[in-house]
């Protein structure tokens, strides 16, 4: 293997503080992996890193064309990375269609890296440009470097016995090994991993590592670049031992798994596939043992009604789905409501309603989350911000479920299912007591007999004797239980479902709140936003504006202290991928002239079209706008 | 769960609650409820650890009245409740109720999905052929010109035969019965308490006041024995009040024929095998008038038993 270490000091590097690169083809190229694996070596490096998979919509558009291009965008750097960034400085493309799609995003005199030979006649039809870019002038802003990639790795497979069609598929190990020469990469646990990944074929795990080399060597090689980039001191991020890259679903199926444990109950996971959510499912279908039970079911509808079948007999019930599937669990999310069993009900949110955009991220489901039941069925709504947040805000919401027995829905969206970042998986210890109140022996079982602090009833599971009992949606006498269509007893059960929930603002803490005590405005948001919201901040700060934020994780209830916190600023902008639905249920609840940043692309907010925004309201036009600078 | 050191003998009162049925008088659910609550008693499972699961329908408040755990869920919505409780809860015996609306219409989806998984779940489908609870509208079993509310010049669409269905998603247990004879429904529920896997109990069942007598002409007691063809595992498929009427297998169609008429003998008429689906299913498509009605086990094999499956995979 290469000995980076000694070679590259031959190369004169150039230190940087931050890096946004992306890799994108055919998605047949191996995008994905070669993107996953460049962001661990990064992270690897004590980098701080953030990545952004972009997979077309269709499992195999035909080859070549703009709907089939795949992409992978990593971010990496040593300050404060919050998202996955927004202009490149590096893109990586094999062919020309996924040259065409991601342009627009590079900075000016950013670094194009082109797998030449495949800009064919053919092919850049294909990708709907009428003359090769590569050598017409239309990308003079940047610097493009044309590398015949598909050729070299037939080159460095000659006498492999591989096929044609084999030895090509391993074109993306050379394109990863150039770039770890040109952002130099502990090479030596690259020869690890192929060998791991490739156990089973000897040939294959020997070609990659050729090609892989010959990539690495070309850059050293053909000095086509001046130059090679580094990040400044990583180690002051050194990644803590036992770390792993986290996607958000990831992050949910754990913690799913760790607060069941917690609280000495089963997990039951009921689930159907739906982008962006099936990856919960799946991973705890690969997890499963007696205590971890997942179930993929017919439909949505037979999903949420297995698990709410598994609380009645006392298993920590759950399942995830997307905004569609939401739609058909109201009725069984009510049901839980009128039967007070815990339910964790995780929406991975996309965009649009039907079908609507399903591989873009949104947060338009936050109306249906809050009020998409018949009756008066308040729930309360949790939302994660990061990717490693979903753990946190999972287990907080398995913990609220079962102390308060409700359904309780956590909103996630397809920005964080996807995105992955850095963590070390939290151990038991580290949760919150997570305790089920059972209801174990006793003259006098009722079953709606409520703890008077919590308002909660006793989850009193079949098989115990003393308790028998029969839950079920009609309507009931509140001490009985018994059913009852008396409008008192409806009227006092509508109250005592809104208190015991309203009262849950008890038991959760305000989020923090960045940046400035004397802002001249706040920044709100919830969910997936955070990252852009919170690098907008800083940016702001920097430039020399009064600025705070905060991100809600309880939407409802909404913690005790935040319309105070509100009214403490002038200006309080809600930041949201909806039309407004967060600004209008707090200009509801605390009649303020709250003012609104919307936007309903399929894509997270860029950081500068926050602090634009901001710059806009504070009326401070002085302060240039920048994308920041190239390499 | 619960285990007891001296056996207790259980009656049928231990599995009725203090709740008074409110259905209509002479409906067919009374006698519903008291085959299953002595059927109950006799398997000897404690009431703490039966567990009755409806949907919504008449047949849907059975279980306010057993004296059991229970959980009265939504419309169609039983079996995916049913399946979660067994699957995180497998010591518990788990009966579902269901009506012809509810397990093949709003719920046709999760019945057949429920049978072809074979979890170890019972369920009735209580087949009276009509909406009793939202006052008298056509159901998926209403025949062809039934008048009803939702009907008022007769029922376009064709019936389905629930045992089809069944016999269909691969039940591995398959009956019928009526609610004229408690003492064979019983035996063909205890058989289903039994039996390893999910059951299926198609009852037929009067509707007093919104389809009376819609099953007179085959379960009237003087009408029984030449409408109806009792299937019993081994046995000849002879019916009638002489028992002189069987079922002949004709080129691959099921047919009646008469002992001792056209050369036909009682060597000709076909035995019934509880393992064999291709003769149940043919047996499902016997209709009255034109053949005897069948009611009994139309299918009884051992299958691998979903919650258990999942032990045997992740131990």
């Amino acid at each position: 293997m290469i000995d980076t270490d000694k070679r590259f000091k031959r190369t004169a590097s150039k230190f940087l503080d931050e890096l946004t690169i992306k890799f994108a083809g055919d998605s047949g190229d191996g995008i994905q992996l070669t993107g996953q694996k460049f962001a661990e070596l990064a992270s690897n490096s004590g980098e701080t890193v953030k990545t952004m998979p972009d997979f077309p919509a269709e499992i195999r558009a035909p080859v070549g064309t703009l709907g089939g291009v795949s992409g992978f965008q990593i971010r990496t750097g040593t300050d404060s990375i919050y998202t996955h960034g927004n202009k490149l400085d590096v893109l990586v493309v094999m062919n020309p269609a996924s040259l065409k799609r991601n342009t627009d995003n590079l900075k000016e005199n950013g670094i194009i890296v082109v797998n030449q030979d495949t800009f064919t006649e053919k092919n850049l039809a294909k990708a709907g440009y009428e003359q090769n870019p590569i050598d017409d002038g239309c990308l003079d802003a940047f610097r493009v470097f044309p590398v015949s990639i598909s050729k070299l790795t037939l080159l460095a497979l000659k006498g492999s016995g591989l096929s044609r069609k084999e030895m090509d598929r391993c074109k993306n190990f050379f394109s990863l090994g150039l770039i770890c020469w040109l952002f130099p990469k502990p090479t030596k646990e690259v020869e690890h991993w192929i060998a791991a990944k490739f156990k089973n074929s000897s040939l294959l795990a020997q070609a990659n590592l050729s090609v892989f080399q010959a990539g690495w060597n070309y850059g050293e090689t053909e000095e086509l670049f001046a130059t090679n980039y580094r990040i400044s001191n990583p180690e002051l991020n050194e990644r803590p031992a036992g770390s792993s890259f986290v996607t958000g679903n990831k992050a949910i199926a754990s913690a799913l798994v760790k607060s069941a444990r917690k609280a000495g109950i089963k997990l039951f996971l009921g689930g159907y596939p739906i982008t962006p959510a099936t990856e919960v499912m799946q991973e705890l279908l690969k997890h499963q043992d007696k205590d971890v039970i997942a179930f993929q079911a017919e439909d949505e509808i037979a999903a949420i009604g297995t698990a709410l079948g598994a609380s009645y007999t006392g298993a920590l019930g759950a399942t995830c789905t997307s905004g569609p599937g939401l739609a058909l669990m109201g009725e069984f999310i009510n049901l839980a409501v009128m039967t007070e069993l815990p339910l964790v009900i995780i929406d991975v949110q996309r965009a649009g309603p039907s079908t609507g955009v399903p591989t873009k991220t949104e947060q338009s489901d936050l109306f249906q989350a809050l009020w998409g039941r018949n009756g008066e069925s308040p729930i309360p709504v949790l939302a994660a911000s990061t990717p490693q947040d979903c753990f946190n805000v999972t287990v907080e919401a398995s913990r609220i479920a079962i102390k308060y027995m409700t359904p309780v829905i956590v909103m996630s969206d397809l920005y964080l299912s996807a995105g992955t970042e850095a963590w070390v998986e939290p151990e038991l210890d580290d949760l919150p007591e997570i305790a089920a109140n059972f209801f174990a022996k006793g003259e006098g079982y009722a079953p709606y007999r409520r703890d008077l602090e919590t308002l909660a009833r006793s989850w009193a599971v079949p098989g115990t004797p003393g308790s028998i009992h029969i839950v079920g949606g009609l309507e009931k006498n509140g001490e009985s239980g018994a059913v009852s269509y008396d409008p008192d007893d409806h009227e006092q059960m509508t109250y005592l479902r809104a208190k015991k929930i309203a009262g849950i603002s008890n038991d959760i803490s305000l989020g923090r709140t960045y940046g400035d005590k004397d802002a001249q405005l706040l920044l709100v948001g919830w969910g997936s936003t955070y990252g852009a919201i919170m690098e907008a901040t800083e940016q702001l700060q920097a430039s020399g504006y009064k600025v705070a934020c905060t991100q809600i994780r309880h939407i409802n209830p909404i913690p005790n202290g935040f319309g105070e916190l509100l009214k403490r600023f002038d200006n309080v902008l809600v930041i949201e991928n909806n039309l407004g639905q967060l600004w209008m249920k707090l200009r509801a609840e605390y009649l303020l002239d709250l003012k609104k940043l919307c936007k309903v692309q399929g894509s997270p907010f860029n950081v500068i079209e926050i602090t634009t925004h901001v710059r806009t309201i504070l009326t401070d036009e002085s302060l240039a706008v920048s994308e920041g600078e190239a390499l | 769960m619960s285990t007891q050191a001296e056996p207790i003998i259980m009656t049928r009162q231990d599995y009725l609650s203090d709740s008074d049925p409110k259905w209509c008088p002479g409906c067919g659910l009374f006698a519903i409820l008291r085959s299953l609550t002595s059927m109950f008693a006799k398997a000897n499972i404690l009431p703490q650890d039966q567990v009755v699961i409806s949907g919504i329908g008449c047949s849907a408040r059975l279980p306010y009245y057993t004296n059991t755990y229970g959980f009265h869920t939504i419309h169609g919505r039983g079996p995916t409740v049913a399946m979660g409780a067994k699957l995180a809860n497998p010591d518990l015996s788990v009966w579902l109720v269901s009506g012809d609306g509810d397990a093949l219409a709003i719920g046709g989806n999760h019945t057949i999905h429920l049978l072809r998984r074979n979890s170890d779940i019972k369920m009735m489908l209580i087949n009276n052929q009509i909406y009793g609870l939202t006052k008298g509208q056509a159901s998926p079993t209403s025949p062809q010109g039934l008048v009803t509310k939702s009907s008022p010049y007769g029922s376009v669409g064709r019936p389905i035969v629930p045992i089809n269905i069944a016999l269909a998603a691969g039940a591995t247990f398959v009956a019928r019965v009526h609610d004229k004879d408690t003492k064979q429904m019983e035996a063909v529920m205890m058989a289903a308490q039994q039996h390893k896997g999910a059951a299926f109990i198609e009852i037929l069942m009067n509707c007093v006041t919104f389809n009376d007598g819609a099953y007179d002409l085959v379960t009237a007691k003087k009408a029984r024995l030449d409408a109806m063809l009792e299937l019993a595992d081994g046995q000849p498929l002879i019916f009638g009040m002489e028992l002189n009427k069987g079922i002949i297998d004709n080129n691959g169609k099921l047919e009646v024929a008469i002992i001792g008429v056209n050369g036909v003998s009682e060597d000709d008429i076909l035995i019934h095998d509880a393992t064999n689906a291709g003769l149940a299913a043919q047996l499902a498509l016997l209709e009255f008038p034109e053949s005897p009605y069948p009611i009994g086990i139309f299918r009884q094999v051992n299958e691998p038993v979903y919650g258990e499956w999942i032990d045997k995979t992740h131990p």
